[in-house]
């Protein structure tokens, strides 16, 4: 028991009674029974959603880019916001399972699993947003280091476009094996209970034929602490180079130095904001009170209020740099954000990204499950409109005055960024039924720390 | 080698830990033991020499930078070099500033793909591989030790017993092989 020590001081992690048995029957419950009808309801709406934007998509793709809301002054708009939006949400997933273990902080388990199928679930729904704007996506082959039919011409490696490819890339694959691996004694966990012969063989199959041997156990650890490793500056990397994209133009609003940090800490305030809405919604609905508790929402909700004040910071040295540096193009673009006709947008992002999550100062607010969940859902609401606001207003008024213009969304625009959502929750419906949504091999290493039960045990002595 | 060996269970990972110590100490052969979520110490209380994954993924992250570095210096510098708004780009020194980035991406795609395709054959996982743990109990809340018999079975018993076993039980490798 010594070995497991853990300051008193700590609150536990898993609520409870638990054993390491009962940990196994309370992540299979959810994948052994069948989904109730709220389930099949909330399938029904995603699935519906996700239908009516592969409509839209179909649409864009046979009629023509001319579909959506662009014009000759904002080239660029719901999709490169959409795309930014959901990558952003893609990076908590990493975040927690990577900087977290690297920090050794044990509230990542409970949360893990669900954060990195949330980034994978995201990443996807990002991906589609270029690969769309293409107008012809057959042509995707073209974004590959590979002489294109005309000749011997390449890409181009000094565009922040072909970074942000493989950047992408590189962190959809990396997360989705970091996802996977880690899952692989879980599956086992769930092929080896399994009743139904159909059952069984899919757990077989993508469990690997993981056994639980000394040896496996011993590279299993050593290889999530190197991808954690990796994975780290990966993630940072990511969104500094979605940041690019914007950095090394020379818009006014958009040429800005600070974008890289701006933008990744943007990135895991917006990801936490979708985690946090999600697991308050899973752990009710899957029983899963003891392992995602209020403590960890309170942990979430502290990284929320943090990265939610850096991009305050980063929204007020933006403002004062334009006035600071002279340029008079620069200080236009930040004057017509805040009072032009996008104000609204503006004051959106301010009081949804800036002073919302200021709340949680209070601990009240910030162990409260329904404040949680509604500072949730404001942030991901304003973290879509920080970016509208750089994108649009950055572009809506440019250098010739008699090409201003507004931008407004067709139905199209709106119906594709409707089915992304949708497809996104047609995934986590899924994953919530099929996959053990807790790391509970890892949550059993940490039982005897950090349980309640073992916790009262240690302090009786 | 005996012919017969043992499978002996636990339920709790400090009293296997314990075991496990006891076992090594009195010279029988641990084969194999199967446990269902890491056990601190375990490798170490078993003598498993550490992994050299870590060593081998940065080989694998070498390969990346310079598979990356080779690449664009073909494409950009060497086969079709391009005059994109004058800016000095003819050499591979005066571009490397803008091919950071898809440096950095190719070295961690290569150490982590490779590292984790190297750890799946070493360990032998992939679809459609049979799992190989004698009990289906061990990934659950059982821990299993596979080990030799030692030179009288009897004893080899009532040390386990005393030290915590749940369950012995005496396999028979002989008729495995028919």
């Amino acid at each position: 028991m010594s070995s497991h020590y853990e300051a008193p001081i700590r609150k536990p992690l898993v609520i409870g009674d638990k054993s390491y048995h009962d940990i196994t029957e309370d992540i299979a419950r959810p994948i052994e029974t069948p989904p109730n009808k709220d389930w099949w309801i909330a399938f029904g709406i995603s699935m519906a959603a996700f239908m009516w934007g592969v409509g839209c998509i179909i649409y864009t793709i046979g009629t023509g880019i001319g579909t959506w809301g662009l014009n000759k002054t904002v080239g660029w708009a719901w999709d490169i916001t959409n795309f930014v939006w959901w990558v952003g949400i893609g990076h908590a997933g990493t975040l927690i399972s990577a900087v977290l273990l690297l920090f050794r902080q044990k509230w990542r388990m409970g949360i893990n699993r669900s954060a990195e199928a949330m980034t994978i679930f995201s990443v996807i729904q990002a991906g589609l947003f270029p690969v769309i704007h293409m107008g012809r996506p057959w042509l995707i082959y073209w974004f590959f280091p590979i002489p294109n039919q005309f000749g011997s011409l390449w890409v181009n490696f000094n565009s922040p476009l072909l970074w942000d490819v493989f950047a992408i890339s590189t962190y959809l694959t990396v997360s989705l094996v970091f996802w996977w691996t880690g899952l692989l004694p879980d599956f086992a966990m769930i092929r080896d209970r399994a009743v139904k012969p159909f059952q069984k063989k899919i757990y077989s199959l993508i469990s690997f034929g993981w056994s639980g041997r000394a040896k496996d156990w011993q590279r299993f650890e050593e290889v999530s602490l190197v991808l954690a490793g990796l994975a780290t500056p990966l993630v940072l990397s990511v969104h500094t180079i979605v940041s690019f994209d914007f950095a090394t133009s020379v818009i006014p609003g958009w040429h800005t130095t600070i974008f890289p940090p701006y933008f990744v800490a943007g990135a895991i305030f917006s990801g936490f904001a979708m985690v946090q809405t999600l697991l308050i919604i899973m752990r009710k609905v899957s029983r899963l009170e003891s392992y995602i508790t209020v403590q960890h929402i309170e942990m979430m909700n502290i990284v929320i209020m943090i990265t939610g004040s850096i991009v305050g910071c980063a929204y007020i040295t933006e403002l004062f740099i334009a006035w600071y540096s002279g340029v008079e193009y620069e200080q236009y673009a930040f004057l017509n954000r805040a009072t032009g006709p996008y104000w609204w947008a503006y004051f959106l992002m301010m009081s949804c990204n800036v002073v919302s999550p200021q709340v949680m100062w209070f601990k009240k607010i910030r162990t409260s499950i329904i404040w949680s969940f509604v500072i949730s859902i404001v942030v991901n609401v304003g973290m879509w409109f920080e970016r509208f606001v750089i994108i649009v207003t950055s572009l809506h008024r440019d250098y010739l005055p008699s090409s201003w213009t507004m931008f407004s969304p067709t139905f199209i625009d709106i119906g594709i960024f409707i089915g992304t959502i949708g497809f996104f929750f047609v995934l986590f419906l899924l994953y919530a039924r099929s996959f053990p949504v807790v790391a509970q091999s890892e949550v059993k290493t940490i039982l005897k720390s950090s349980g309640e039960n073992y916790k009262k045990l240690r302090d009786k002595k | 080698m005996s012919s017969k060996s043992l499978h002996v269970l636990f339920d709790d990972d400090d009293i296997l830990l314990d075991a496990v110590k006891q076992i090594v100490k009195s010279k029988i052969y641990i084969n194999e033991i199967y446990t269902p979520f890491p056990v601190h110490g375990l490798d170490k209380a078993m003598k498993l020499k550490p992994t050299n994954m870590s060593i081998a993924t940065f080989i694998y992250g070498c390969i990346g930078f310079t598979v990356a570095i080779m690449m664009m210096n073909y494409i950009m510098i060497v086969d079709w070099p391009q005059n994109i708004g004058g800016k000095p780009s003819f050499t591979l020194i005066e571009n490397i500033p803008s091919f950071v980035p898809i440096i950095f991406e190719m070295t961690v795609f290569f150490a982590a793909h490779l590292m984790v395709i190297t750890f799946y054959l070493k360990s032998k996982l992939w679809p459609f591989k049979k799992a190989e743990n004698p009990h289906p109990s061990t990934t659950d809340d059982k821990f299993l030790i596979d080990m030799e018999t030692g030179t009288n079975i009897a004893k080899t018993k009532t040390m386990l017993k005393k030290l915590g076993a749940i369950s012995i039980e005496i396999i028979n490798n002989d008729e495995d092989e028919k």
